[in-house]
């Protein structure tokens, strides 16, 4: 059973791709996921971040909830930490406050991986990520898209997503990335304080595949480039629900907390049988099967 | 594991930097020696903490040195304090002839360990003086044999815990086993000790800590993770790590020397 896939120009041996900001922000991590089609690489920005303080993750019934803050090294480190890593295919998250920034950090990072996600989505970190300016979306991505010669993926959050797409698309965009986490909120009722120390986070994990689902139907519609789905996968079965969705491939995260990084030899593994249980010949053939 | 909000039962002073905040988790009162918890401070901070007591009451021993646990040590009786775990890979008990070496607070996960374990038991106590020397007095009360050793001379050998080691192997003890815990470049030199004798060790490791486990890789040594493929390592795994007792992580994930 092939599970071979591509997104635009990058094509993937498995359409399983490691979610940025898990497990991926230093070399010996990364390469704990060379079963993955690709990891994507934790969000990085031009200078040093420390992130937010503890608590930055809360445990919840059905999910996670994070307010990591985006920490991260800085482009130059990020860089050294890269260098020869031994990984499927390596795209790299970057974060920005405007198109030069995000065009810099691109820049800086074209050599070193096979394609860019340009992260427009998280949901706890002010202008950048889902602060980013719907009507200068466009321009952000044509900018990356002029000082790079590798796909620019667009990583966007469940709000305003229909708008937000298109003017990724408009900007030139190879593929959007959905969804990133839902923010969310979680209050300790013993002593009335919220549990994280930025008291608003990001929801990952199985309760918000629904809403990840949704959302890559729903844009699958609105545009015309490729589609990648995240939000809650666990599963083989999960997998294949957003392919069916309109995903040409899917991110884990938060999957890796509940079935550690072996996640990804055993849903390629899984895939293979539920492909050959249905007689798909291949999962590219379950790209879209829900669209009507 | 989700997170459980409990009254400080008892406040213990053991030196003038330690203190031992014992509570009733259920959760942590099988844990393993060695294994960690992540202590919230409402509306302060977030610290990962080895249990220094296991059993009908758990504890975890804190020294006075960053922001949070300086707000931890103003803490009293019935305060309210939130666990998450225990997590990790704790110590694992095996042979006869045991040798613990502890620097300054390393020895608070080594104790439930000491005290669980049978057999003839070495501890190699350090600390920079004798006033900060944790946990002294219930380890006279142990069957242990005690060796002490202080930076200042104060009390027992004066100089390093390591110092103490080739003393041992003087004495040809022949240990079976060997646990360590303390500052890094002491673990360091306690596996190079034991890795020329031929004894297997184990060492509780500390990184900058966020999420506790094993997703964010915040505390990521080489590739492993202390959160969840430790805190504690056995030798012919620490023996490969190359950061060990070199580089760490800072909170933006940055290496710096140790
Ligand atoms: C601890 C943590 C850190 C994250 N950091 C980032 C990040 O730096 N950049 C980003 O685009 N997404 C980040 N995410 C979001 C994930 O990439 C993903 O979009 C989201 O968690 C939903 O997928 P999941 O349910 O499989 O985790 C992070 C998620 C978690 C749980």
């Amino acid at each position: 059973m092939c599970l071979e896939t591509s997104v635009g120009p990058l094509k993937m041996k498995n359409p399983l791709m490691l979610a940025s900001g898990v497990l991926d922000m230093t070399r010996g991590s990364m390469e704990r996921f060379r079963e993955a089609g690709a990891i994507v690489t934790k969000s990085v920005g031009m200078g040093e971040r420390k992130g937010y303080g503890n608590p930055s993750v809360v445990e919840l019934e059905h999910g996670l909830l994070n307010a990591m803050g985006l920490p991260n090294p800085g482009v130059d480190e990020y860089l050294k930490e890269i260098e020869g890593i031994d990984v499927q295919k390596i795209v790299g998250s970057i974060f920005g406050k405007d198109e030069h920034e995000f065009a810099r950090v691109a820049k800086k990072i074209e050599v070193a991986v096979d394609a860019i996600e340009m992260n427009m989505s998280c949901p706890h970190a002010g202008s950048y990520g889902a602060g980013f300016p719907t009507d200068k979306i466009s321009d952000a991505v044509s900018a990356v898209k002029e000082s790079v010669n590798i796909p620019v993926f667009v990583k966007l959050g469940m709000e305003n997503i229909g708008r937000r797409a298109r003017a990724a698309e408009e900007g030139g965009a190879d593929a959007i990335v959905a969804i990133n986490t839902v923010r969310a909120m979680s209050i300790d009722i013993e002593t009335a304080v919220p549990i994280l120390s930025n008291k608003v986070g990001g929801y990952s994990g199985p309760a918000i595949k629904p809403i990840g689902v949704r959302c890559v139907y729903e844009l699958s519609e609105e545009v015309d480039i490729p589609i990648i789905g995240v939000g809650g996968i666990t599963t083989a079965e999960d997998v294949i629900e957003y392919m069916m969705a309109g995903a040409s491939a899917v991110q884990i995260g938060t999957g890796v907390y509940y079935r550690g990084e072996k996640i990804f030899e055993e849903i390629s593994k899984e895939l293979r049988e539920w492909l050959e249980a249905h007689e798909y010949g291949r999962i590219k053939d379950v790209i879209g099967a829900a669209r009507a | 594991m989700p997170m459980r909000v409990h009254a400080i039962e008892k406040v213990v002073e053991n030196t003038p930097i330690h203190k031992t905040f014992y509570f009733n988790d259920r959760e942590c009162r099988n844990a393993e020696p060695g294994q960690f918890i992540m202590v919230w401070i409402p509306g302060v901070d977030e610290m990962p903490m080895s249990l220094s007591v296991i059993g009908k009451q758990q504890a975890v021993t804190v020294e006075a040195k960053g922001e949070g646990t300086k707000k931890m040590h103003e803490m009293k009786e019935g305060d309210k304090i939130g666990i998450r775990g225990p997590y990790g890979k704790g110590f694992s008990l095996s042979g006869e002839k045991k040798l613990f070496v502890a620097g300054g607070t390393g020895i608070a996960p080594l104790m439930p360990l000491i005290k669980m374990s049978g057999g003839k038991k070495t501890v190699i106590l350090g600390a920079r003086s004798s006033h900060l020397l944790l946990f002294e007095e219930e380890l006279k009360s142990m069957d242990v044999e005690l060796h002490i050793s202080t930076d200042d001379g104060s009390e027992g050998h004066k100089g390093f815990v390591t110092d103490l080691l080739e003393e041992m192997a003087d004495a040809d003890k022949k240990f079976d086993v060997a646990y360590a815990c303390g500052p890094e470049i002491m673990m360091r030199k306690v596996l190079d000790f034991c890795l020329e004798n031929s004894i297997p060790m184990e060492a509780s490791l500390e990184r900058y800590m966020k999420c506790g486990i094993g997703i964010c890789g915040s505390c990521a040594i080489d590739g492993y993770h202390v959160c969840r493929d430790g805190p504690v390592f056995e030798s012919s795994i620490l023996s490969k790590i190359e950061d060990f007792g070199r580089w760490k992580r800072d909170e933006s994930g940055k290496k710096v020397e140790i």
